[in-house]
Order: C-alpha cells, then sequence, then structure tokens
C-alpha cells in the first residue's frame, strides 16, 4: 500500500480562526484524514518541535501555514516548516497578507511594548516589567523568543508556493485545495486558490450598483441601518469588494454588512488599498476641499478601513525603521 | 509577434540638442553610463538626434546590431516622440519598441549644477532602459470617417466653412439658431476699414449657402446632443417651428401685409428693438431662407384662439402650419465646426455711462442699425427722441479692458468706432468725438483709415470717460449729454457736451457658452471663449478630435479674421474626412472581460464617456475609439482589471524600481 501524503498544520501570529475551519471541513474532515497522515498539527494533536525536526526534509507534502510572522520563534517555525514540506500554503490572510496583526506595523515595537505592559488601561504593572528573551532565576534560565520590529506576511519571510486566503478561509476553498493536493492538479506556484476576480461578480446586490455613484457621505455599519438588498457603497457604507478577491459567496454580504476585504487583492493588484482607495476617493461627490474632508471624516480609521488585512504587503514604507532588523531585509 | 521571443538588445541614444542639453549634462559620460546598463548593446551621443542623419543613426544600428528597443533621451515626447517611432518603424522595428526620455525640459533646462543634472539623467535614462524592455508592439488601429460636416453657427465663419467644405463636394448641415442666416454681420452697414457695404458682400454668400446643393440648412434650429466620437458624430438637432412651412413659402410677405394688426407692434429683434415688426414677420429683406415665421407669443391666434387668421386666407400657397410642432433631425457627422459666434457687452453693466437711462445712449449695434438704410429709420440718424444730433460722442472700450467687466481687449471696437465716426458725420454732418483708452488699430489698411478720420476733422480724447451726466453745469450744457472726462494728451478735466452717446461695446463669450461647451466636449478659456488646442500652431483645433473652431466664439475677431479661420476650420475638417479614416494612438485602456467584476467605479470616472456598462455581460466595456489614454479608469479600477498600453503595471513598476536604486 502506497504511502498516504503527509500534511503538517501550524500556526504564528493569529487567532486561532483559521484552525476552527479546518474542523469546519465537519465530514468532510473524514475524506481528508483517510486521505492524508496528518503529521503535524499543534493545536489539536499532541506533537513536538523535534518530532519535525527529526523529519527528513521535504518528507512533508504540504504544510498550511496560518498567521502572521512576528516573533524569532514563528520566524524559525517557518523555516523549518519551510525545509520540512515541499509545498508550503499561506494559509489564511495573516499569513498571506499580514492580517489583523500586521496593522500594528503603524506603531513602533516600543510603542507597542509601552502600550500593552504599560499604558493600556486595563494594565495593571506597577513595576513596568517588560518580558525578556532570557531570564535567570535561582540559576536556571527561562526563554522567550525575540519580538520582531515589524509582522511580516510568511512570503516576506519564507518561499510560499501557493496561498489560501480569508479570514478564516472558507471550507469550501481548503476543501478545494486538498482535492487538488490529492489529485496532484495543482497551478502554477504562487497562485492564490480562490477565483481571480472582484467580489462584486458574485455579490447578490451587484445589479443595484448605479453606473454613477457620487459618495456625498460615509456611514459606519454599526452607526446606520443597513438596506438589506441595496450594495452597501450606494449606501455610502466602505466596501471593499470591488477590491476584494471573491470566493467566499459574499459571506458578509449575505450577512448584511460590508466587505473588509480579507480575501486580499486581485493577481493584478500590488496594493489592495492604494487600489480602494483610488476609486472610491475619485468618486467622493463634493469637488471642494471643505466638502471632501467633511465626506472623508465618514472614514475615521483610513488605515483600518482599506488595509485591514493588506497592511503587511502595502507598498508604503511602514512607520518603523527598518534598518535595525538585518532580518526582515531578507525580503 | 516580432522580436516577442528574442532577448532584449536596447540601443540607447543620447541628444546634445546643439548646446541646449550638452552645455547642461555631460552627454558622453551618459552615453558611456548606458552602455553598461543590462540589454543596452549600443550607446550613442549625437548633435542632433531628430536630424536626417541622426535619425538614420537608429536604423543603420537596428539593422547592424539587431536592435529590438531603442531609448532616445532627448526632449519632450511633445515634440519628437512621432520623429523617433517613425524612425525606428523605418527600420522595420514597431514604432511602440521605442522610448522617448525628456531630459531637456525635465533635466537640461530646469537644472544648473551640471555633475547633479547629468546624475538625474543617468536614473532617467536607467528607468527608460528598465521600462523599455516590457514594451510590447503595439498596432495603431484605423477608423473611417463619415464625410459630413456639421456647422454650428449661420454667421458669417459658418457661412465661410460651409461654403469652403460644400465646394469642395462634402455635404455640410449649418444650424443657426435664429430664423436667418447671416449673424452679427448682416446688421453692419458698412465694413472697415473699406466701407464696403456689408449686406453687399454678405447677402450673396447667404444666398450661395441656401442654393448649395450640399448644404442643408436648418434655420431657428439648435443642437440638443452630440455622441459618438472624431470621424462618426451623432447630433440631434431641434428645429422649432415656423408655423410657415420652409418648403412652401417663397417670403412673398402677402401675409405679413394681411396680419390683422394693421401696424407693426412688437420690438423688432433684428434691429435691436429700435423698430417694430408684427407678429408674422421676416427678420430683414434679405433674410435666408426667406420664409415668414410666426412668434407665438405675440400672435392672436396662439394668445387668444380668436383670431380670423388673414394670414392665412392672403398665402396663394397655402404654407402656414398652425398646428406645426417641433422636429427632431438626427444626423451623423464626421466632423464639427463650432461657430457659435459672441455676444455684445451689455453696457447697462457700466452704469456711469448711462445706458438705459438716458434715451439717446446708444449701443454701437444700434447705431449700425439706425445707420443702415434698411434700418427702422431708413439710414437716418434719428434719436429716441426724434431728433437729429449735432453733436457725438462714441466712448471706445465699454466693458473691455476693464477689471470690473472684461479685463480682455475686444479687438474690433478701435475699428468700428472710426467707421461709426465716419458714417455719422456722413449721414447727420454731426461734430463728432472719440473717447479712447490706447487707439489699436494693427490690420491691412486700418492705420491708414484712422488717419483719414483724423484728416477728416473726427475729435479724438484720449481717456476713460468717467461719467454721461445730464447735469448741466453751464448753459451750453443745458438739454445735452455732458461727456466727463480727463483728457491725458491735454492734462486736464473736460466736460463735452453732446445730443447723442454711443458706447463701443465690446465682445463677450455667449450666455450659454457652458452648455455649448460641455455639448462638444471642449474647454473654454477664463474668459468663457473656446480654447483651441494650440494658441498658436493648432488655432482651431479644439482638445476634442474632429471639432473645430471658427470666428468669434473662440476669442473677439474682425470679419476678415473670422473669415480666415472658418477657412482654416474648414480645412482642418477636410484634411480629417478627406483621408477617410484616423488612426488610433494605441496607448488606450483596456479591459480584460473576464477579470471584470463589473463594479462600475470606473464609468462615472471617464473624462471623455468613453466606458460604458454591457448589461448582457454586466461587465464595463471600454471604446477604444473614444478612449484618451489618460489612464483614469486604470488607477482606480479596485481589482486592477483595467490595462493600459504603453502604461502596464510591469512597465510603471520597472521604470519607478530603476529611478529609485540608486536613491
Amino acid at each position: 500500500m502506497p504511502e498516504k501524503p503527509k500534511i503538517a498544520f501550524y500556526w504564528c501570529a493569529s487567532c486561532g480562526g483559521c484552525e476552527e475551519s479546518v474542523v469546519d471541513l465537519a465530514e468532510d474532515i473524514l475524506m481528508v484524514v483517510e486521505n492524508v497522515d496528518i503529521v503535524f498539527w499543534p493545536v489539536a494533536m499532541d506533537f513536538k518541535k523535534k518530532d519535525v525536526e527529526a523529519m527528513p526534509d521535504g518528507s512533508i507534502t504540504a504544510c498550511f501555514l496560518n498567521g502572521a510572522i512576528r516573533t524569532e520563534e514563528q520566524e524559525e517555525m517557518a523555516h523549518m516548516l519551510r525545509r520540512k514540506a515541499k509545498i508550503l500554503i499561506a494559509y489564511g490572510a495573516c499569513a498571506h497578507l499580514g492580517g489583523i496583526p500586521a496593522l500594528a506595523n503603524q506603531f513602533s515595537k516600543e510603542h507597542v511594548m509601552e502600550w500593552a505592559y504599560d499604558k493600556c488601561p486595563t494594565v495593571t504593572n506597577p513595576s513596568r516589567t517588560r518580558p525578556q528573551t532570557s531570564y535567570k532565576d535561582n540559576g536556571r534560565t527561562a526563554t522567550l523568543p525575540a519580538f520582531r520590529n515589524v509582522v511580516r506576511a510568511l512570503d516576506q519571510v519564507v518561499d510560499v508556493d501557493y496561498y489560501i486566503p480569508g479570514c478564516a478561509p472558507t471550507p469550501a476553498l481548503l476543501k478545494g485545495a486538498v482535492v487538488a493536493l490529492l489529485s496532484g492538479k495543482l497551478p502554477p506556484k504562487g497562485t492564490t486558490l480562490a477565483p481571480d476576480i472582484a467580489l462584486c461578480d458574485e455579490c447578490p446586490r451587484k445589479a443595484s450598483k448605479p453606473t454613477d455613484v457620487g459618495y456625498p457621505e460615509f456611514k459606519r455599519p454599526h452607526l446606520a441601518r443597513i438596506d438589506p438588498n441595496l450594495c452597501m457603497l450606494a449606501q455610502g457604507f466602505v466596501c471593499m469588494g470591488p477590491a476584494t478577491r471573491g470566493g467566499c459567496g459574499a459571506l458578509c454580504i449575505n450577512g448584511n454588512m460590508p466587505c473588509t476585504g480579507c480575501f486580499g487583492p486581485t493577481s493584478r493588484v500590488r496594493d489592495q488599498g492604494a487600489k480602494i482607495l483610488s476609486s472610491i476617493c475619485s468618486s467622493v461627490a463634493p469637488k471642494d476641499e471643505a466638502g471632501i474632508d467633511a465626506v472623508l471624516e465618514g472614514i475615521p480609521d483610513p488605515v483600518g478601513t482599506f488595509y485591514r488585512y493588506g497592511l503587511a504587503h502595502c507598498l508604503l514604507r511602514r512607520k518603523v525603521s527598518l534598518n535595525d532588523s538585518a532580518e526582515v531585509a531578507a525580503k | 509577434m516580432e522580436n516577442g521571443d528574442s532577448k532584449v538588445r536596447i540601443g540607447f541614444y543620447v541628444c546634445h540638442c546643439g548646446t541646449n542639453i550638452a552645455h547642461t549634462v555631460d552627454v558622453a559620460s551618459v552615453a558611456k553610463y548606458a552602455a553598461g546598463l543590462p540589454g543596452v548593446v549600443v550607446a550613442r551621443d549625437y548633435k542632433y538626434m531628430c536630424s536626417d542623419p541622426g535619425q538614420d543613426l537608429i536604423g543603420e544600428d537596428i539593422r547592424e546590431h539587431g536592435l529590438n528597443r531603442i531609448v532616445v533621451a532627448a526632449c519632450s515626447p511633445c515634440l519628437h516622440e512621432a520623429t523617433f517611432r517613425t524612425a525606428t518603424a523605418r527600420a522595420g522595428l514597431n514604432p511602440f519598441f521605442c522610448h522617448l526620455v525628456n531630459i531637456r525640459e525635465h533635466a537640461s533646462w530646469v537644472h544648473t549644477d551640471r555633475a547633479a543634472a547629468t546624475e538625474k539623467v543617468q536614473d532617467l535614462v536607467r528607468a527608460a532602459c528598465g521600462r523599455v524592455r516590457h514594451h510590447k508592439a503595439l498596432e495603431r488601429k484605423r477608423v473611417t470617417v463619415r464625410p459630413e460636416v456639421l456647422i454650428v453657427g449661420g454667421g458669417i465663419a459658418g457661412i465661410q466653412a460651409a461654403l469652403t467644405i460644400a465646394e469642395s463636394g462634402k455635404k455640410v448641415y449649418l444650424v443657426e439658431r435664429e430664423p436667418t442666416i447671416g449673424g452679427h454681420m448682416a446688421m453692419f452697414d458698412k465694413t472697415f476699414p473699406t466701407l464696403d457695404c456689408a449686406a453687399c458682400i454678405l447677402t450673396p454668400k447667404m444666398s450661395q449657402v441656401k442654393a448649395h446643393p450640399n448644404i442643408t440648412l436648418w434655420t431657428y434650429s439648435e443642437v440638443m446632443g452630440v455622441e459618438g466620437f472624431v470621424g462618426n458624430f451623432k447630433v440631434k438637432v431641434r428645429r422649432k417651428p415656423r408655423y410657415v412651412n420652409e418648403e412652401v413659402c417663397v417670403g412673398c410677405m402677402e401675409c405679413i401685409e394681411a396680419c390683422m394688426y394693421k401696424q407693426p407692434k412688437f420690438d423688432d429683434e433684428f434691429n435691436q428693438r429700435l423698430g417694430k415688426r408684427k407678429p408674422v414677420y421676416i427678420p430683414f429683406p434679405q433674410a435666408t431662407p426667406k420664409v415668414v415665421l410666426i412668434d407665438p407669443e405675440t400672435c392672436l391666434h396662439f394668445k387668444t384662439g380668436k383670431c380670423k387668421q388673414p394670414c392665412i386666407a392672403s398665402c396663394s400657397r397655402n404654407a402656414f402650419d398652425f398646428n406645426a410642432e417641433e422636429k427632431i433631425e438626427d444626423v451623423e457627422v464626421g466632423a464639427i465646426i463650432v461657430a457659435t459666434g459672441f455676444k455684445p457687452f451689455d453696457p447697462a453693466r457700466s452704469p456711469k455711462y448711462g445706458y438705459g437711462h438716458f434715451p439717446n445712449v446708444y449701443t454701437s449695434l444700434e447705431v449700425e442699425r439706425l445707420v443702415n438704410a434698411s434700418g427702422p429709420t431708413g439710414g437716418e440718424i434719428v434719436m429716441r427722441d426724434g431728433r437729429k444730433p449735432k453733436s457725438v460722442g462714441i466712448v471706445h472700450c465699454v466693458g473691455s479692458r476693464n477689471l470690473q467687466t472684461n479685463r480682455w481687449c475686444s479687438k474690433v471696437c478701435c475699428m468700428y468706432s472710426l467707421k461709426l465716426a465716419h458714417l455719422i458725420k456722413e449721414h447727420a454732418g454731426a461734430e463728432v468725438y472719440n473717447f479712447y483708452i490706447d487707439m489699436r488699430t494693427p490690420g491691412k489698411g486700418y492705420e491708414e483709415f484712422y488717419n483719414q478720420l483724423l484728416e477728416e476733422g473726427v475729435h479724438f480724447v484720449r481717456g476713460k470717460v468717467a461719467e454721461v451726466t445730464d447735469w448741466a453745469m453751464t448753459p451750453e450744457e443745458e438739454g445735452k449729454l455732458v461727456m466727463r472726462v480727463e483728457d491725458t494728451l491735454a492734462g486736464f478735466v473736460r466736460r463735452i457736451p453732446v445730443d447723442m452717446v454711443v458706447l463701443s461695446v465690446g465682445l463677450e463669450p455667449r450666455e450659454d457658452s457652458q452648455e455649448v461647451r460641455r455639448m462638444f466636449n471642449i474647454s473654454c478659456s477664463s474668459e468663457g471663449f473656446f480654447l483651441e488646442r494650440h494658441p498658436k500652431l493648432a488655432p482651431v483645433d479644439t482638445a476634442t478630435d474632429g471639432v473645430y473652431l471658427a470666428g468669434a466664439c473662440q476669442g473677439p475677431k474682425d470679419i476678415p479674421d473670422s473669415v480666415a479661420q472658418a477657412g482654416a476650420a474648414a480645412a482642418q475638417a477636410m484634411a480629417l474626412i478627406d483621408k477617410g479614416y484616423i488612426e488610433m494612438e494605441p496607448n488606450t485602456a483596456f479591459i480584460e472581460e473576464k477579470e471584470c467584476s463589473g463594479c462600475k467605479s470606473c464609468i462615472p470616472l471617464c473624462p471623455y464617456t468613453a466606458i460604458s456598462f454591457n448589461e448582457a455581460t454586466v461587465k464595463a466595456v471600454i471604446n477604444e475609439a473614444l478612449c484618451k489614454g489618460c489612464g483614469t479608469c486604470v488607477a482606480a479600477c479596485p481589482s486592477g482589471s483595467i490595462k493600459q498600453n504603453l502604461f502596464e503595471d510591469v512597465e510603471i513598476f520597472s521604470e519607478i524600481e530603476e529611478v529609485l536604486a540608486n536613491a
């Protein structure tokens, strides 16, 4: 009997939602388990790092790695799994684009630490203790991985073969990827395993968008009633749909919420946020500066709105300096 | 596709442009630098790349070294992109493999530091070599051009253009808003400086227009909308009802005689409201077409429904049709000439001259009618109070050269003021004073005419009239209009009492020029006159291909200038339609249909309305013939599904990466 393909799942800077999406395969997970050997899945099964270290390079058929890369340990695991796996798949928005964790790239490492261990109102830390990479106590040394200056997407750390987008990816995308893996019918390296057309294409509200939408104001979804049948943009809610890869089945729209862009841009776009910005801002109705400013006040957090998942891959330079971190310059 | 699969072999040329570039940029070291860039096979500097030997260099190198990319560092692409692309094409290489780097306007002319300028040029050259490797072979597409021309406005400019084009055998649609063609020129009595009668030289041309088999004349009509693009415009024309069948009426004017109103009762617009007309009327005896019309605002039948309509009974040809309705005509044309003319300045906006307040203050156009033999007074200068003036003051620059009204010089007022001075003196024997700021008489025979007037005893006072008043300070001023003016040559303030004041009003854009501009998709200068593509080298073209300008709608002009410009516009239109096709530059945007999500973001952004939404495919579609390659939609397409030839992402990003490589 031929050996079953070996599959690994791993998580880095992530929320765990991507792991949930694997479980969300429901009965299909039986098909997966039947056809593959899961050799590494720390969240669900008991494996140790040394087990993976012991495997020969290239012995894992495919590794699904979710989460962004922020710490030294995540970096090390990414490098190791890259060596051990024939196919490395960036799974979910954080591995794909940096995701929510990459929003921290608006702030310096010091700024992040200061907030998390001192300034945040819910923190009680009178001694202002900060995490150290090593700490000696009674002759024993405890260590923590180093915290890097920036959050990176997986392909900014190691070479990535495929991307499965989404926060989290839908079970259908995962199933499709596994079936493609098992059948050996994989697209060219570097492909994002989702349709390469923007969400509007599959949006049930597409027909309700007028050809000449000029934005007199922008509303935030939690502050206004959303018409369940009308195009979000036509109602003045920022919807990332036009700049976001489809393939989710318009899940958020069907839940009467605008698209937030988690599937990332199409293959033709280098910077999703810049693209939707140039599109939406070109159609702001007022033409005078004061009027434009008034409309844009409806988007109080443009980075969080337009770069919610894509800040690690943003074309613009990060606010933090890249110079003091050699490993960042690697990509 | 040519050279599609072979390795990139770049030929690089840097131009000295005499000393224009070489003075500030070390061209030899730029060539040396370029020679070391990846893919560059040949790198040369040459004194004048645009000269024949310079262009030949490119061809020889393409043949000898098998070049498949050309980079020329010289002047602006506006000047010589076409030159070098053509030189490239002559050697058998697709012209779009040639790329121009502007190192004159962008480097040598704007810098003084030779070393820094040279370094900047090296960066620009590296960027060009980086982008040109991604260039693709592109083809210019041909679009057929319809042979018909639409001319909007039937003044002298429109008439001249129409006749020129019609004579060449092309079909012309001439659309005029008023019931007759002739425009302002038809209102004039004589023309300067030759004093030949305006009607004598104009009306034969008007008749020619009417009779010409190649001209379709639609008077009392307006263009409602224009769609399409150069060579293929679709135009909608609204033809207002005259209530008289234009094909049947011969202009015998029996009906005017028969009208229920025995005396003319209503203001005559053609005579500047100085005379009266009936509800059924003809603007003036030589009106073209010579067809009467009914003004429904004043006609008893339309007002009360209770007229016996003797006009109908008087018409032996049964031409009346009181049920006539407005007609919409749809025509397709290849080119459009806009000749919508001007509006005279309304002197009520400068109250100091008393127009509208003192009955004996006239505009120059009113005086044209007063001195005209077919005008309301039969050519006799009789004022509104019935008197004949013994002294007349003519005020130049009314509304013109003034920060409060119009800043520009209206160009024709000095000359027509001289003409009116001559005519008033001749008709009324009055003393005539001309109040001028500067006498502007450039033009053939114009200065001579001025000298003639000086000899005729017309008074010239150099000074801006401060006020026209009836407040008499001396017995001689009683009952007169007093012109208060600082005589800047004599050096004191004068009060000159006159019987009649003539205001030489300036020329303005028409009130609806903004709507007209939008309809034809052309631009206006800040004053509101239509904007030519280039003030010197493309004076009758507009920014929209296939739309040309003639006459005073482009700026104040006298008759000779209008006629000359109309001829030029006609020539441009004929050059376009006679060729029968146009070649479209291929730097247009295009949509990959399978990539478009149909989000419609691009559609409202296109300044040329080139993008539409296909309801069947639910995708956006770009009409390449309308696309000007501005790139707005390309930047705005949120899913990157619109691309633009010569500006694909890979080309632009390579250029940026290379230009910043040493930063």
